[in-house]
């Protein structure tokens, strides 16, 4: 955990002082160089790749973190962090949607890619203890929702009842398949629902808010973390509330275009907030009023 | 250090020269008064002056001998402490270098009140977060500050409104007043090494009837608003006020040209882009100035955030006057009146806020 | 840009990509540029095989490209059957310079009657086999990047060849000239001089060239990414621009992209009776 990250919540908040805090002799727009250890091809345009660090050890994250990950000679794009690799460094779960992330999809084990971080805010996992949980994901929003799912799983006697439930476009283009099953091993019911069916598929078909509907949660008493396309949170996270969840135990993930990941290049700005340092994570009770104002 | 009375600022330069500064300050060039290297006193702009109206600016003569009688130039603090780019690292195989920072060793000699307000708002911006930037922090330090206060506050000034001027209170190594009849500056340190710069420049203690004379000076100017806003309750009626029909009507005059942030002294947004060297196989990045009124700025997923004019111009005003608070704990804004001189179409900010319900 | 810019570009079995250079309607000077840039072409022709460049050899060689780079406009029946040829031979397809993105100087035409022109000039009309309007390669054909300019900037044609090698986009920023104007320290000529100028409108890439030298600009670079021609021209008419100064302003080397064509329209609305409509034969670019 970085430092920064392990200031609690509340602390981050405050306005930022002036002058007197010293500065880190380290340029903060440098990235690390990282190598990539081991690439897994999830679906035709989407890779895992394990990375670690070229020199030294790799700081810790929290499940909800981002880092900005530098294709050499081509850019940088911030990407969640999917899990810890096996060997102490970062596991990304990347699409090709763009130059960047096309470039990262297209490495091999033994080239070298950059990394800054890791950035921003975290699933407030200590919050869900004793509650039934939630978790919703759309497309690659599952993404950033592994590595907390897998914290779950590891302490699973601190929750309630733990349900995923995932949309995707089509049955090929889910993620982590296999591990889905061993979720479902491990006491968590784990609905998919697809936009387009295949021939073969049989399960749901339709908006991830419609599993809503087929698993069991208190609203009173529940925790929900979400994560995917904007209009897919902001869809789940109004049903969760209108079922009776309270709008600060609905988390959501935000992506804005970022540069700097560190408050400077203003491009994330949403309202009074920077995505990068205020989020990624942040409660659907701070969120909503936010999200509701078009072009904000 | 007691108020004293220099006669001349030649001493002062060739003291600041001695001490390996390079000295800026305004010249008359292209029309315009910019800050610029000087070596002498006499390349400074004697008997200028300017006329600043809204997407409107004019060099003037005047009939006296002042050499700061003019209100802002297009020049704030922000070139040299925020250079337009700079290169971040370059990458040849697996090697990283970072550039030495370029950390010129200047004096900002004419620098007025709203511009040292804007480096304290700058530097809670670079170095008041969670992640401070060294280099921000050395080309900030390199700085030495001379400023002078206003006599002559141009057409689109509101620094009285703003709270950071006309007269400099904070922020400087050294204040100079400019007095006429005789020609002379009442200059006051406010830091050591101004103080220390002083006590070697030719000088006699200023008399009560200096110390009056300059302190009319500054009345005057406070006096000599072209503009004003009404900051009571600001940071929430801006924020409020995002489905203001207002919005359309001055997105249909607001070119999106990015003028009014390039000019502004406390926008502080950058992006970066990255280059490949062809024959060594070198991999570059660089960070330069960029603007919220660009559509790339808010792209996400190859389409942007903030497409229409009218949500660019709320996101630049809104934040200035209102998010700048929630973030940094002050106002983006300095009073300045750049953006509203160099707005090539005269956009007004104090007349869009006064307009906003 | 389109998604095939976002891989390197290679030659089959890794071998040098190659490069060709074609010429349509145009006075040469966006493929002077190229042979302008002297060492750094140097480099391009260590890094890519040059195999089709009459400008620099008389020797073309046969295709597939990788990479073509296509200067000047459609203007005859020929040139449309050449532009699908080119595209056929080349995976990737960057027009460069004004008459290529945008029709250039020649697309004036598209304001007036060929036929006429035809008859004035040339003693024999019928020796000439020309099309109505002048248009860029993206009405015929798909066109993978656009490079503006008239001519082109050495700098950004050399990043869009790089970017192109390198397999990331090329950082040709659509903003307009002021961003590049203040960067480089200018006086703003319009406001202090009250020059008239189109910086506003006109994308960036010359680095602000005429106001460093106290002129306004004169929209090389066609419109930018979102030019708000109407509040620029009410400008213009303070500053003393008459209506056809107004209407000439915007009819130059981009006279045919659509916010300059708009723009002149809009100064003198008179002219929009006497004009082809907009968009007609334009192979629905956009």
């Amino acid at each position: 955990m970085t430092a920064e990250a392990r200031q609690p919540r509340a602390e981050r908040d405050e306005p930022r002082p002036g002058l007197s805090r010293a500065c880190t002799p380290v340029r903060p727009m440098t990235p690390e160089l990282y190598r990539v250890r081991s690439r897994r091809a999830d679906r035709v345009d989407t890779v895992t790749l394990q990375l670690v660090p070229v020199r030294g050890g790799c700081p810790p994250y929290l499940p909800g973190q981002f880092t900005m990950l530098y294709a050499p000679g081509v850019g940088e794009v911030p990407m969640s962090i999917s899990g810890r690799a096996s060997s102490g460094g970062y596991v990304h779960t990347i699409r090709a949607v763009g130059a960047v992330s096309g470039a990262l999809c297209g490495k091999r084990p033994g080239d070298v890619v950059g990394v800054r971080g890791p950035y921003g805010t975290w699933w407030d996992i200590p919050a869900a203890a004793e509650m039934d949980v939630v978790v919703a994901a759309g497309g690659l929003g599952l993404a950033p929702l592994r590595p907390l799912v897998r914290e779950l799983v590891r302490h699973r006697s601190r929750y309630g009842r733990i349900s995923v439930i995932a949309g995707t476009r089509t049955p090929a283009t889910l993620v982590y398949g296999p591990e889905l099953a061993r979720w479902r091993g491990n006491g968590v019911d784990v609905q998919v629902t697809v936009d387009h069916p295949d021939h073969v598929w049989k399960g749901p078909v339709g908006l991830v808010t419609r599993l809503l509907d087929r698993i069991v949660f208190e609203p009173r008493r529940t925790f929900a973390f979400v994560c995917g396309p904007e209009a897919m949170m902001r869809a789940t996270a109004d049903d969760l509330v209108g079922r009776g969840v309270a709008a600060r135990r609905v988390e959501l993930s935000l992506e804005r275009n970022m540069k700097c990941g560190i408050g400077w290049c203003g491009h994330c700005q949403l309202g009074p907030l920077f995505v990068c340092l205020d989020g990624p994570v942040l409660s659907y009770e701070r969120a909503a009023r936010l999200l509701a104002v078009k072009e904000l | 250090m007691e108020t004293v009375v220099i006669r001349s600022l030649e001493p002062l330069i060739a003291e600041l020269r001695a001490r390996g500064f390079t000295v800026v300050a305004p010249k008359a060039r292209d029309r315009v008064i910019r800050m610029d290297e000087i070596a002498s006193e006499s390349e400074l702009p004697r008997g200028h002056g300017d006329e600043q109206a809204p997407g409107r600016y004019r060099l003037r003569e005047r009939d006296d001998e002042m050499l700061f009688g003019f209100a802002a130039s297009p020049d704030s603090a922000k070139r040299y402490t925020q250079p337009p780019s700079r290169t971040l690292f370059r990458m040849r195989g697996e090697n990283i270098e970072e550039p030495e920072a370029e950390v010129p060793r200047v004096a900002l000699l004419g620098i007025r009140a709203c511009d040292l307000a804007a480096l304290a708002v700058q530097d809670r911006v670079f170095l008041g977060g969670r992640h401070p930037d060294p280099d921000y922090r050395k080309r900030r330090e390199a700085l030495f500050l001379v400023a002078v206060n206003c006599a002559v506050p141009g057409g689109t000034c509101f620094c009285v409104s703003m709270g950071t001027g006309p007269k400099a209170t904070a922020g400087y190594d050294l204040a100079l007043t400019e007095l006429a009849g005789p020609h002379r500056f009442v200059a006051d340190a406010g830091s050591a090494r101004g103080a220390e710069i002083l006590r070697a420049l030719p000088r006699v203690p200023a008399a009560e009837a200096d110390l009056d004379a300059a302190e009319r000076v500054s009345r005057t100017a406070a006096e000599h608003m072209g503009r004003q806003v009404d900051t009571e309750g600001i940071k929430e009626r801006v924020a409020g006020a995002h489905d203001s029909p207002r919005w359309q009507q001055v997105a249909s005059r607001c070119l999106t040209c990015a003028n009014c942030t390039m000019v502004c002294p406390t926008c502080f947004c950058t992006t970066v882009e990255d280059s490949t060297d062809l024959t060594e196989g070198a991999a570059e990045r660089i960070e330069r100035w960029d603007s919220c009124f660009t559509l790339g700025f808010s792209e996400v997923g190859g389409s942007p955030v903030r497409g229409s004019g009218a949500g660019r111009y709320r996101q630049w005003l809104t934040h200035k006057f209102s998010t700048w608070f929630d973030q940094f704990g002050t106002s983006g804004c300095v009073g300045c009146g750049r953006c509203i001189t160099w707005c090539p179409v005269g956009i007004d900010v104090t007349e869009e806020l006064a307009n906003l319900p | 840009m389109g998604a095939s810019g976002r891989t390197p570009a290679r030659g089959p079995g890794g071998a040098r990509p190659r490069l060709a250079v074609w010429k349509f309607a145009s006075c040469d000077g966006c493929q002077l540029t190229l042979l302008d840039c002297e060492e750094e072409l140097l480099s391009v022709a260590a890094q890519v095989e040059i195999a089709y460049f009459l400008e620099a050899s008389s020797a073309p060689g046969p295709g597939p490209y990788d990479l073509s780079l296509v200067e000047g406009s459609i203007t005859t029946p020929d040139d449309l059957e050449r532009i699908r040829h080119v595209r056929r031979v080349s995976t990737r397809l960057v027009t460069i310079g004004a008459c290529a993105t945008a029709g250039g100087i020649q697309a004036l035409r598209d304001f007036a009657d060929v036929r006429e022109f035809l008859s004035v000039v040339y003693a024999r009309p019928d020796y000439i086999a020309t099309l109505d309007r002048s248009t860029p390669i993206s009405a015929h054909v798909p066109v993978d990047f656009e490079l503006r300019g008239c001519p082109i900037d050495k700098r950004q044609l050399l990043e869009v060849v790089s970017a192109f090698l390198a397999g990331r986009r090329p950082v040709v920023p659509p903003n307009s000239v002021c961003v590049e104007c203040k960067a480089r320290g200018n006086a703003c000529v319009m406001v202090a001089h009250g020059t008239p100028c189109l910086g506003p409108v006109t994308q960036a890439g010359c680095g602000a060239l005429c106001p460093a030298f106290d002129r306004g600009c004169y929209g090389c670079f066609g419109p930018m990414e979102s030019p708000n021609v109407r509040a620029l021209n009410r400008q213009l008419r303070e500053l003393g621009m008459s209506t056809p100064e107004l209407v000439r302003v915007y009819r130059t080397f981009n006279a045919g992209e659509e916010p300059f064509r708009q723009a002149s329209e809009d100064a003198d609305p008179e002219l929009l009776g006497h004009e082809k409509a907009p968009g007609e034969d334009r192979g629905g670019r956009r």
